[in-house]
């Protein structure tokens, strides 16, 4: 009897601990990945061995958010990838669901926008599985803890995606802002409305 | 003159539905409405104009209002995150001629207010709750739907 209790007192806690879509948390440490950049070299996180940290932002061509906040990500980057904390775009779509986010599109976009960051391609999809990213635009701040990447912040870039001008909150740069400064990031985890990560039919 | 007559009094209830079938609500509002009391069962679907997905499953959600009747929907449509028109669900709800009930919700930050909905929603949409309104059993997908799915996620809280 005692025996059947605990049973279902482990297993009701083991549901109220796993996150619904596995994925990282706020501290993780996270794995490598080595990614095809629109430029056609690939791309590694441990390339950024020597930066503070990274901004890794899931993101794609074709999702009206990330239509809407493509210029506030090239922002980011112009202001804190010179601070240490530079920009990764990871495109994780579905091209055959989703034709607008083929590998030649997307280059087309990073020319058009003059991306001065990588766009990579997840074609596989396995680096957004890992992280458990969900929508895009979808951000993973990762801060560089003596040579590993742990993840500081995960969530929306800020609290208004229809007009820059009336955010409030800056998220993401309050969480760089607070790690560059050694102090508590505010917000570690945020949501938006978004699109779904289309991924390949299972 | 009576043809004029005949023409308003079948048009005017057509033309104040539509009006009223796609109404702008805040969250108060739309948490009312998904705990409503009622016997059936509550599906409550998320959705917007630009949202492919969503776009494509929608008549499966029209198709299980018309057929059921013990089956309640509601196609919440998030568009006035993005875009403050409600004009677009509006002309989208006419052309479509949806027949669920349709609210459209006008909120700011979406970090207070998802949560508030669905702790396990990322945001991302199409998202569907399905409620048991004798039971209050609920479920929740965050996926674009296929035939079929509906029903087998209604039996699992029935």
């Amino acid at each position: 009897m005692i025996r059947s209790i605990i049973a279902a007192v482990a297993c009701v806690l083991f549901v109220a601990a796993s996150p619904l879509k596995g994925g990282y948390d706020v501290g993780d440490t996270v794995a490598d990945f080595k990614l095809k950049n629109v430029t056609g070299k690939m791309v590694s996180l441990t390339d950024y061995a020597s930066s503070k940290g990274v901004i890794v932002i899931f993101d794609c061509n074709t999702c009206p958010y990330s239509k809407a906040y493509n210029d506030r990500i090239i922002a980011l980057n112009k202001k804190y990838a010179s601070q240490g904390f530079p920009v990764v775009a990871i495109q994780p779509n579905d091209p055959s669901i989703s034709p607008g986010d083929s590998f030649e599109e997307m280059v087309k976009l990073a020319e058009k926008k003059k991306y001065d960051f990588p766009y990579l391609f997840d074609e596989t999809q396995n680096v957004a599985k890992a992280f458990g990213a969900t929508n895009t635009p979808h951000v993973f701040l990762l801060k560089n803890d003596g040579g590993k990447f742990t993840v500081a912040y995960i969530g929306a870039i800020d609290d208004n995606s229809r007009d820059a001008s009336a955010v409030t909150k800056k998220y993401v740069e309050e969480a760089i802002e607070s790690l560059m400064t050694s102090k508590e990031v505010p917000a570690t985890k945020t949501k938006a409305v978004g699109c779904t990560i289309k991924w390949k039919n299972a | 003159m009576k043809k004029a007559f005949f023409l308003l009094i079948v048009l005017l209830p057509g033309a104040v539905y539509s009006q009223s079938a796609a109404e702008v609500v805040k969250l108060k509002q739309l948490q009312d409405h998904i705990n409503r009391e009622t016997s059936n069962i509550k599906v409550i679907n998320f959705w917007a104009t630009w949202c492919g997905p969503c776009v494509k499953e929608m008549p499966l959600f029209e198709k299980l209002g018309a057929e059921r009747k013990d089956v309640e929907v509601t196609l919440v449509s998030l568009d006035l995150d993005l875009n403050p028109k409600p004009e677009v669900v509006h002309r989208f709800v006419e052309r479509k001629k949806l027949k669920s009930k349709v609210l459209i919700l006008d909120e700011k930050d979406p970090n207070s207010w998802i949560n508030q909905i669905e702790k396990n929603w990322s945001g991302a949409i199409p998202a569907t709750i399905i409620i048991n309104g004798k039971t209050g059993q609920r479920k929740f997908v965050e996926k674009e739907l296929h035939e079929g799915d509906l029903e087998k996620l209604i039996a699992e809280i029935l």
